[in-house]
C-alpha cells in the first residue's frame, strides 16, 4: 500500500513541479527524493510491518513477503535507471516534470499489478501501467517514429486490454461463486466449463499481449524502435517485469489447480517466444531494434516461469527481473550515447571510450548469460524451474540451445566494440559523457557481478 | 430472458469490434471498433451480474453479485481515460502527417 500511495502523490507532485519550476536540470532531484521516499517506505512495509495507510480495501490488494520484494526490486532497478538516465531525460523535451510524473504513475500501476487479489484491481493496474506509457511513447511529439509508435501502441494495448476484460467476463460468468476475488473463484479442477475455458484463453491471449510474447509480439519491436531511447530503457525492463509478475501471480492464485489443463498452451507461447525472438534478433542491423527482439527473446525465458509455477519460478522471476533490468539500462544507457544506433556505429568503441565499452560488454554477457553474471544465475534458476516442473524436458534443451543463438547476436556487438577499427573519429556524443554517468555504469557493473556471483542476496530476502 | 440471449448479443458486438479493428484502416475507426468491443463486454457483465442475482447458489454465498455492475463503471472510467489520450496521440499524428490512415504507418517503416 506504501508504494502505490506514495508514489501516486509524488506522481501529482512532480506534475506540479512541471508547472511552476522552470529550470530543466531540478526535477531530477525532485524525482530521485521521491523515489528513495518511496523505496524506504516500501523497505520498512516489507521488513517491519509499517503501514502508512490503512484503508478498508477489502482485500482487494494482499501484501506479502514476495510481492513487497518485487516492488523494492523494481523500485530499485527505476533509481539505478533514474540516476543513469536523468540528462538524457531532460534532452527528450521541455515537460521534464512530466515526464517523471508519468513514471511514478506507472510504478503506482507496478505496485498495484503485483499486490492484485481481484481481477479488478488486475484490469485497473494494467491500465495504469500503459496509460502514461501511452504517453511516454509519443513523448517525442514532432518526430514520426514516435507517433507511429505511440499510435501502434496505443491501439494494440487498447485491443489488448478488450480482450482482457472479455476473458474477465466470462470468468466471472462461469465461476459459481459470483465474484471477481481470484482466491475464491473456485474453477474446479476437472473438465472446464465453456465459459471458464473461454475466459482463460481469452486472459492467456491478453496477458501475453501485454507482455509480448510470440504470437502477440509484432507490436514490440516497432514500438520499442519508435519510443525514445530513453523511455523504451524504461518499459522494456521494468513495465515488461512487473507485467509478468501480474502474469505469474494470476496464474499461481487464479488457475493454479488448472495446471494441467494450460500448461499445453503455454509451451507453444514459450517455445514460440524463443524461437522467434531470438531467430529474428539475429538478422538485426540495428542495435536498439535487435535489443527489442532481444526483450523479445528473454521474456521466452521468463515464460518458463508461468509454464512451470513452482517455488523455483518464484525465485527466478525475482532474479530475471533484477539481472534482466539492469543489463538492458545499462545497455540502454550506453546506446543512449551513440551517434549511429547501427552494429557498425560501435566499431571501436573500446579505444575511445574504454570504461563505457566494458560496463556494454558485461551487460551483453549477462543478457546472453555467461556465468559470473546476473544473467546466468536467474537463466539457471528459470531452467532448473521447467527441470522440477517433471513434464516436456525438451523444451529446456531448447530453451538452452536459443540461449546459444542468442550468445550470436550480442557478441556481434562486442566484437565490433574491441576487434574492429571506426571510420570516424568521434563515434559517441563527447560531452555527453560524464563522470557521474560513468560511476552509474560501473555501478550496474558491480551490481550485476554481485548477483551473478551470490544470488542469495536477493533470495534470502524472501525467506528473511 | 434467457442468458444466452444476453452472451449471443455481446458476442456479436465483440466479434464486429475485433473484425473492424482488424479490417478498417481509418485510426478513429478502428478506435470506435475498440470502445465497441469494450462495451459489449459491460453489457455481458451486466448480463452475468442478474444471471449470478438470481440463480440460488449465488445467494448463498457472501460475495455480492451487483460486483459486475460496479466493474462496469470502472471500465467506463478508464474507458474515458483511454480516450483522451488516445485521441491526443490521433491529433499529433493528424498534425505531423495530416492523414489519420493507418496504413501510413507502414510506410514510415525504416
Amino acid at each position: 500500500m506504501n508504494a502505490i500511495i506514495l508514489s501516486a502523490i509524488w506522481g501529482v507532485v512532480m506534475m506540479f513541479a512541471g508547472v511552476f519550476i522552470k529550470n530543466k536540470s531540478v526535477p531530477k532531484y525532485l524525482a530521485v527524493t521521491g523515489l528513495v521516499c518511496v523505496l524506504v517506505f516500501n523497505i520498512l512495509q516489507e521488513f517491519n510491518g509499517l503501514s502508512l495507510f490503512n484503508f478498508p480495501i477489502q482485500d482487494m490488494l494482499r501484501t506479502d513477503n514476495f510481492n513487497l520484494l518485487f516492488i523494492t526490486l523494481i523500485l530499485g532497478c527505476t533509481l539505478v535507471y533514474f540516476l543513469l538516465n536523468a540528462t538524457e531525460i531532460e534532452k527528450v523535451g521541455e515537460h521534464v516534470g512530466e515526464y517523471y510524473a508519468l513514471i511514478f504513475f506507472i510504478l503506482s500501476g507496478i505496485a498495484i499489478v503485483s499486490t492484485f487479489n481481484t481481477l479488478l484491481m488486475l484490469f485497473i493496474g494494467i491500465e495504469i501501467i500503459s496509460i502514461p506509457l501511452y504517453i511516454l511513447t509519443a513523448s517525442d511529439k514532432r518526430n514520426l517514429k514516435s507517433n507511429e509508435a505511440a499510435l501502434k501502441y496505443f491501439l494494440m494495448g487498447a485491443f489488448s486490454t478488450g480482450i482482457m476484460l472479455m476473458g474477465i467476463a466470462f470468468l466471472y460468468g462461469g465461476t459459481p461463486n459470483a465474484t471477481f476475488y481470484i482466491h475464491l473463484l473456485q474453477l474446479g479442477t476437472g473438465t472446464l466449463p465453456v465459459l471458464v475455458a473461454v475466459g482463460l484463453l481469452l486472459l492467456l491471449v491478453s496477458m501475453s499481449f501485454k507482455v509480448s510474447a510470440a504470437p502477440f509480439h509484432f507490436w514490440t519491436p516497432d514500438v520499442y524502435d519508435g519510443a525514445p531511447t530513453v523511455f523504451t530503457s524504461f518499459m522494456s525492463t521494468m513495465v515488461k517485469a512487473a507485467g509478468f509478475f501480474a502474469f505469474l501471480r494470476l496464474f499461481t492464485n487464479a488457475f493454479g489447480a488448472l495446471q494441467a489443463q494450460w500448461q499445453t498452451l503455454v509451451l507453444i507461447i514459450t517455445v514460440a517466444t524463443l524461437v522467434i525472438g531470438n531467430i529474428t534478433a539475429v538478422f538485426q542491423q540495428s542495435v536498439k531494434r535487435m535489443l527489442s527482439y532481444s526483450s523479445i527473446a528473454q521474456a521466452g525465458f521468463m515464460m518458463l516461469a508461468i509454464f512451470a509455477i513452482n517455488t523455483k519460478a518464484r525465485e527466478g522471476i525475482l532474479l530475471y527481473s533484477v539481472a534482466y533490468s539492469l543489463a538492458t539500462i545499462g545497455m540502454f544507457g550506453v546506446l543512449t550515447k551513440m551517434k549511429d544506433y547501427t552494429i557498425d556505429g560501435f566499431n571501436g568503441l573500446a579505444k575511445t571510450q574504454p570504461l563505457m565499452a566494458f560496463a556494454a560488454t558485461v551487460c551483453l554477457l549477462s543478457l546472453t548469460g555467461v556465468p559470473l553474471t546476473a544473467g546466468f544465475q536467474s537463466k539457471f534458476f528459470m531452467l532448473m524451474a521447467a527441470v522440477e516442473n517433471g513434464q516436456h524436458f525438451w523444451l529446456v534443451i531448447v530453451a538452452v540451445l536459443l540461449a546459444a543463438v542468442s550468445a550470436y547476436y550480442y557478441f556481434k556487438i562486442i566484437q565490433a566494440i574491441y576487434f574492429k577499427e571506426s571510420e570516424t573519429d568521434s563515434i559517441v556524443f563527447e560531452g555527453t559523457v560524464t563522470s557521474p554517468f560513468k560511476w552509474m555504469l560501473l555501478v550496474i557493473v558491480a551490481l550485476i557481478l554481485m548477483v551473478g556471483i551470490y544470488p542469495e542476496i536477493i533470495i534470502g530476502l524472501l525467506y528473511a | 430472458m434467457d442468458i444466452k440471449a444476453y452472451i449471443a448479443l455481446s458476442l456479436t458486438l465483440f466479434t464486429i469490434g475485433i473484425v473492424g479493428v482488424l479490417v478498417r484502416r481509418n485510426a478513429i475507426i478502428i478506435f470506435m471498433c475498440i470502445e465497441l468491443m469494450l462495451n459489449a463486454v459491460n453489457l455481458l457483465l451486466v448480463g452475468f451480474s442478474k444471471m449470478h442475482a438470481l440463480s440460488p447458489a449465488a445467494k448463498a454465498s457472501p460475495y455480492f453479485a451487483s460486483d459486475a455492475q460496479i466493474f462496469v463503471f470502472f471500465i467506463m472510467v478508464v474507458a474515458a481515460a483511454e480516450v483522451s489520450v488516445g485521441l491526443a496521440i490521433i491529433v499529433m499524428m493528424y498534425r505531423n502527417v495530416h492523414t489519420v490512415d493507418v496504413n501510413f504507418l507502414n510506410r514510415l517503416k525504416n
